[in-house]
Formats: structure tokens, C-alpha cells, sequence
């Protein structure tokens, strides 16, 4: 039995794009060559910046978006599933086993459903209970783990605050017994106190309920504190992979230092010791070629200039791996 | 003096299904010229709904009390109903940069052409000069190729060009008074330096003033003079950025800042404060903390004294049943 409960083996997303009809033809190159694996019961951190391919990732490994090339391998206790190469059928059974935990707890909320409708909607949809005494049960049952007012069930969202309805929405993600969370950008838009809330919540439930996350964050304070090995994404590509404090100890890219230097101070005193960037993200249709990041890169190694040495990861460290170009040219 | 705001007791409802939320309670700020004022609280607590109000972009269900005074260059603004008064304050004398940056553009028009065109109708000046100050404003919040950029639609630009490029709209009238809610929420932290450091020499060298709306009490420390805490509708504490962070009074204050993530210490488990947000349907009387308030004096958890603030050093003030508990 693999300890893995997911595999990410070079997959790369490209989506097509025309500017009008007249036009040629162009790929966006939105995820390149990624390779990860996310072991049982962790909680893994994915960063980057604004249009790395963070959700795109995401989605691949959901089955929501289609792979252009490469695997994406769901270890299930008894079998294998192959998304790429899925039935019908297997890829419902995994619907229930995998799911997402939405960005927006504004947008996601259905404004015309009770809470209870909302989160039963998924046992209903995908038949797993058979009748409605079961799926009330069931409902109550993960509310409550979820820390939500039972007697709120039959409200509206709109009667409820942001951390709260972001309970709900992780209660509708939970109640199919999922195995495997996508958590995309899930405390983004809440205030420090109830993403600690949050947080510790999905926390105390990975143990309860045996579950796995991938946490998809652009705060880089968040991931450390929750996620136990964090991947960091530019451009497509992962350039560095490690375990939370080691990334924050040791961090060995240059973009992953400039992130961490970039975390702003609550002293207003303190002197910023930012590693300053300037410049455009390249566009994902036209990525540099050798490092993806080099027409930002602060301080560029000799040999990364020409652009010649290709992106791929090396373990500098046990589990501690960056891209190759970055780790010898310093 | 120099005030370029002044926000006098206002109170801002919503008649909804359910019945009518208060969404903001008896709030006073002001901003002088060339100063930053930032504003942080919870998701819900009013941050956006007050800087709606001062440009009068509430919708239609909304009440605001009568003797609410929101004063821009000695003109009560929240009074104005006539199209002619609210163009002075839409784009002329006030901008504001919207929580969504999709938002702010009609996505069936050009940038460029979104830019000429707000120029146009606050300005009394050519098209040509109108697209010469957008390239100019494109350029100075980083965007090369702004030609191109210029004839593009909002969703072909990524997440912090974008955003960048509704700073620069928003900047592009030289607004006297900037209102940004959340402008860098979607950007990672390097992006967001870039464009905090931007934003900051833009209001230096024009003396905006700017209400600046963020939960990231960080990018509040790094960006504002003064800061004003809300919780539920109310201003709980407010004062200069230096007393509020290094010596805050009101539990919430506190709260806010235990909770904040240390990266210096991986180990530290999180704490959020504890307990729910009421709903706005059932907002608690007196204090609207208490129902969370960890160590509340007895007439505070009973509900029995008022919202109010009261001057605990010079320029720091406490809502006054905070103050007590601490
Ligand atoms: N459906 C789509 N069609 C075309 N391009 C897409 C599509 N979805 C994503 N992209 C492009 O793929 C790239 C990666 O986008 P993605 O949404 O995965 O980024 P992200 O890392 O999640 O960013 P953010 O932090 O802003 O959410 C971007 O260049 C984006 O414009
Ligand atoms: N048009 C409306 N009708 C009814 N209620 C509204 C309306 N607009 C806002 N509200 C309510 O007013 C309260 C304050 O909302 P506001 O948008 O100002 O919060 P905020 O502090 O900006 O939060 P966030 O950090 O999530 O943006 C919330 O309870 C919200 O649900
Ligand atoms: S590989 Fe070279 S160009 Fe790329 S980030 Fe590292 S030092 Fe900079
Ligand atoms: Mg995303
Ligand atoms: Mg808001």
C-alpha cells in the first residue's frame, strides 16, 4: 500500500486561445511538467503568485480540468484510480472521495436555499443516502462537527457572517465522506481571526475524519502554520518543494526568498528588508525559456542568463527540492 | 485643519427580507490632506458599506439617518440626490478602487477606452490629452507595453495587472480623496509590494488623502498614518497606526493582533478570538463585543453600557466599555 494518497506525475494543463477568430491559434501553458505527491493524512501548501496555475492544478486533480499530458493517480485503499484514464463510473465513485472547498463563501452560497438544503445537496445529487431521515441525520451530524448552530439549519445564508459561512461551505465539501479537500483560497477574504478559526477547525477534522488536504493559499504566514510541506509555483512550474519550516529556514529559490521577504511587518517601525521585484510576469502564452523567473530575478546566476538550462526540481535535502538551475547557480 | 473628511455619526441600514440590518452604527472619521487612514475589521463589520456612503453607492434598500453628515470640502455629500452634485464627488474630487477589480471594468470595453471615457465626463479636456494621462498613469503603476495594454479587455490581463490597472484608473482624475477597499487582497506579497510602493508615492506627490480598506493588519502598519477598528458596525478603537499596534486597548484590538500568524514562531498554535460574530439580524445591545469579550466587567456583559468612545491618550480613542475590560 502506497503512502501517497495522490500523484502528480508531469502533468501539464494548456488551454487554448485565440485572440479572434482571424488569428493564430496559441496555448496557454497554464501548469508545466508539475510532479507531486501528497501523502496520506498531510496537509499540503500550495503558493504562488496571481495566475501561477494554482487553481489549474487544483482542478486537475479534481478531474475538473482536463490534463494535456502527464497522470494524476488517486491511491484509494483498495484500488487505483488513473485520471486519465477513468470510466464514467469510477470518476462518479471519486466525485464522492475528492472535493473542493470554494474560494468565495459569498458567491458559493446558493442565496435561495436553507443551510440544511445546502449542505444535503451533495448526498442528494450523488445518491449516497436513501432516504430523507438518513440525509437529515447526516446533515446534522457533520454541522455539528463543523461547529454550526443546529437550530440555524433551516435559515438563509445571507443571516450568516463570512467565517460562518465558510463552516457551511466546508460542511457541504465534508458530508459525502470525502478522503481528499481541495481548499482553494478558502480564507482569502476572511480576517485573521476567523481564518485561525478555520484553520484549526480543518485542522482538528483532518484527524477526526482522516482526511488530506491540498491548501491553496497566497499567504505565505497561513501555509506555514497549518501545512507541512509547502510547493511554491510560478509561472506553471514549481520551483521549490519542501517541509513548512524548512522552506521558511532554508528557503533556497530566489522567488521563494522574495516572497518570504515580501510577508509586510505589523511594526510600523520595522524597515522593510523586502527583496524588491520589479517588472511584469511574463505571459503564460510566451514563458521564458531555462527559469521561468530569470526576467525578474534579482540577481541572476551567471549561468541562467542564456536561459539554456531547463526547469526541473533536484532534492537538495531529504524532501527539500528546487529547481535546478537556481540550485547551482549559487 | 486641512480636513478633507469628515464622517459625522453615521448610521447606514438595509431593508432586507428578513427585516432591517444595521450595517453600520454611529460611525465618526475624518482624513486630512496627504494622510491615510486604514480600515480593518472583520468580514461583515462595515468597512465597505462606510466607504460606499461617501460616494453615495449603496444601493436602493439602503437608510441612512437624518442627521448623518459625511462633509468633503464643506458640502454635507450624503444630502446630494441631484445627478449634477454627485458627479462633483463620483471620479472628480473622490475615487474609489473596488474589493473586485472586475468590478470596476465593463468587460465588453477596452481598458484604454474605460479610461478616456471617466476622464472625459470629469474632466473638461480632448480625447487625445485623455489618452496621453492614461498611458502616462498605466506607465507609472509599472505596466509596460501600455499601448497594447491599453486595447485589451479586463479578463486578458492577469490578477495584478489588472488590479493595477484599476489603481490607475482610479488615480488617473487625481482624486483628492482615494477610497481603496482592499485593493491588494488579491495579489501575492511581492506583487503587493510593488504596488503598496507605488501607491504611496502617488498619494505623497498629489497629498491625496485615502481611506485605505484591508483585513492585513501588516499592509496597515506598512501603508497607514491612522487606523480605524470596526466590529460590527461600530468604530471600536481608533487612532495613530504606532499607539493602536504597539499599545491597543479594546479586547477585539487585541484580539485581532493575537491572532495573526508569527512566522517567527512555526510551533505557535493560532488563536482566534473566541466565539461566533452575531449575526446582523441579532446584533447585541450596548456593547456589541460583549458576546465575545473574554474578561467583561458585569455591566458590560449585561448589555448595560453604550457605545461611545472616549479620548484614552491624546488621539486614542476606546469605545468606553472596552476601555474598562481590557
Ligand atoms: N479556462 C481558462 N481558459 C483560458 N485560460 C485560463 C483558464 N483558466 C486559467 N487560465 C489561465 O491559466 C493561468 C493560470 O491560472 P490559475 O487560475 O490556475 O492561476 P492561480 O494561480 O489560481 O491564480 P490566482 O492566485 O489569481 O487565483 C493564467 O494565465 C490564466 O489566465
Ligand atoms: N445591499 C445590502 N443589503 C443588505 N445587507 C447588506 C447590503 N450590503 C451590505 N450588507 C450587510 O452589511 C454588513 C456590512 O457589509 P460590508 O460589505 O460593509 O462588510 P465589510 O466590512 O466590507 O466586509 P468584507 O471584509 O467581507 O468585505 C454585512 O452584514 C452585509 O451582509
Ligand atoms: S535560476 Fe537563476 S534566474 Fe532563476 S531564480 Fe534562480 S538565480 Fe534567478
Ligand atoms: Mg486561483
Ligand atoms: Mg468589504
Amino acid at each position: 500500500m502506497s503512502d501517497n494518497l495522490i500523484s502528480v506525475n508531469n502533468v501539464s494543463v494548456n488551454f487554448d486561445y485565440q485572440e479572434n477568430f482571424l488569428s493564430k491559434k496559441q496555448k496557454i501553458h497554464a501548469v508545466q511538467n508539475i510532479n507531486i505527491k501528497i501523502k496520506k493524512g498531510s496537509f499540503f501548501g500550495l503558493v504562488g503568485e496571481s495566475g501561477s496555475g494554482k487553481t489549474t492544478l487544483g482542478r486537475a486533480i479534481l478531474g475538473a480540468n482536463k490534463i494535456s499530458s502527464g497522470n494524476v493517480i488517486f491511491h484509494d485503499d483498495d484500488k487505483d484510480y488513473d485520471l486519465t484514464n477513468i470510466s464514467k463510473l469510477e470518476l462518479k465513485e471519486y466525485r464522492k472521495k475528492a472535493q473542493l472547498i470554494f474560494q468565495d463563501p459569498y458567491a458559493a452560497l446558493s442565496p435561495r436555499m436553507t443551510v440544511r438544503d445546502i449542505i444535503a445537496e451533495p448526498l442528494e445529487v450523488m445518491k449516497i443516502t436513501k432516504n430523507k431521515e438518513e440525509t437529515d441525520e447526516r446533515v446534522r451530524e457533520i454541522a455539528s462537527k463543523c461547529r454550526l448552530n443546529l437550530e440555524h439549519l433551516r435559515r438563509f445564508p445571507h443571516a450568516f457572517s463570512g467565517g460562518q459561512r465558510q463552516r457551511i461551505s466546508i460542511a457541504r465539501a465534508l458530508v459525502s465522506s470525502p478522503k481528499f479537500i481541495v481548499a482553494d483560497e478558502s480564507v482569502a477574504a476572511l480576517d485573521v481571526s476567523i481564518q485561525a478559526d478555520i484553520l484549526n477547525l480543518l485542522k482538528n477534522l483532518r484527524k477526526e475524519l482522516n482526511l488530506t488536504y491540498l491548501f491553496i493559499s497566497h499567504d505565505l504566514s497561513v501555509v506555514a502554520h497549518v501545512c507541512d510541506v509547502v510547493a511554491v509555483m510560478y509561472l506553471g512550474h514549481i520551483v521549490e518543494i519542501a517541509p513548512s519550516k524548512e522552506l521558511f529556514k532554508n528557503p533556497r529559490h530566489t522567488y521563494t526568498k522574495a516572497l518570504l521577504s515580501s510577508i509586510p511587518s505589523i511594526d510600523p517601525e520595522k524597515q522593510s528588508k523586502a527583496i524588491e521585484l520589479t517588472g511584469e510576469i511574463p505571459s503564460a502564452m510566451n514563458p521564458p525559456s531555462g527559469c521561468v523567473f530569470r526576467t525578474r530575478c534579482p540577481n541572476p546566476g551567471h549561468d541562467c542568463k542564456g536561459g539554456d538550462i531547463e526547469m526541473g526540481l533536484i532534492e537538495v535535502s531529504p524532501g527539500h527540492w528546487v529547481d535546478q538551475c537556481c540550485a547551482s547557480s549559487k | 485643519m486641512n480636513e478633507l473628511l469628515k464622517i459625522n455619526n453615521l448610521d447606514v441600514q438595509f431593508d432586507t427580507d428578513e427585516g432591517r440590518i444595521t450595517a453600520v452604527e454611529n460611525v465618526s472619521l475624518s482624513v486630512k490632506q496627504g494622510e491615510v487612514l486604514g480600515i480593518v475589521g472583520e468580514s461583515g463589520s462595515g468597512k465597505s458599506v462606510t466607504a460606499k456612503a461617501i460616494m453615495q453607492l449603496n444601493p436602493g434598500n439602503t437608510i441612512y439617518n437624518e442627521d448623518a453628515e459625511v462633509i468633503i470640502d464643506g458640502e454635507n455629500v450624503i444630502k446630494f440626490t441631484s445627478k449634477e452634485d454627485l458627479k462633483k464627488i463620483r471620479g472628480g474630487k473622490v475615487s474609489m478602487i473596488f474589493q473586485e477589480p472586475m468590478a470596476s471594468f465593463a468587460p465588453a470595453i477596452k481598458i484604454g477606452d474605460q479610461m478616456v471615457e471617466q476622464l472625459l465626463l470629469h474632466k473638461n479636456i480632448k480625447k487625445e490629452e485623455a489618452k496621453s494621462i492614461s498611458l502616462d498613469m498605466l506607465t507609472r503603476v509599472g505596466i509596460t507595453d501600455t499601448e497594447k495594454r491599453f486595447n485589451q479587455y479586463a479578463f486578458e490581463l492577469s490578477g495584478g495587472m489588472r488590479q493595477r490597472a484599476m489603481i490607475a484608473m482610479a488615480l488617473s482624475t487625481m482624486p483628492k480623496l482615494l477610497l481603496a477597499d482592499e485593493p491588494t487582497t488579491a495579489l501575492d506579497v511581492t506583487i503587493q509590494a510593488q504596488v503598496l510602493k507605488l501607491m504611496k508615492d502617488i498619494i505623497k506627490e498629489y497629498k491625496m488623502g485615502v481611506i485605505f480598506i484591508t483585513h492585513d493588519l501588516g499592509v496597515i502598519a506598512q501603508t497607514a498614518d491612522q487606523i480605524a477598528v470596526m466590529y460590527l458596525g461600530c468604530v471600536v478603537e481608533k487612532g495613530s497606526v504606532n499607539e493602536i499596534l504597539k499599545n491597543p486597548k479594546h479586547p477585539y484590538t487585541k484580539g485581532l493582533i493575537a491572532a495573526l500568524p508569527d512566522v517567527n514562531n512555526l510551533d505557535a498554535p493560532l488563536k482566534p478570538i473566541p466565539g461566533n460574530i452575531p449575526s446582523p439580524l441579532d446584533r447585541p445591545t450596548g456593547c456589541v463585543f460583549r458576546t465575545r469579550c473574554p474578561h467583561p466587567t458585569k455591566e458590560g456583559k449585561e448589555g448595560k453600557i453604550d457605545m461611545k468612545l472616549v479620548e484614552v491618550e491624546p488621539g486614542h480613542w476606546v469605545d468606553q466599555c472596552g476601555a474598562k475590560c481590557g
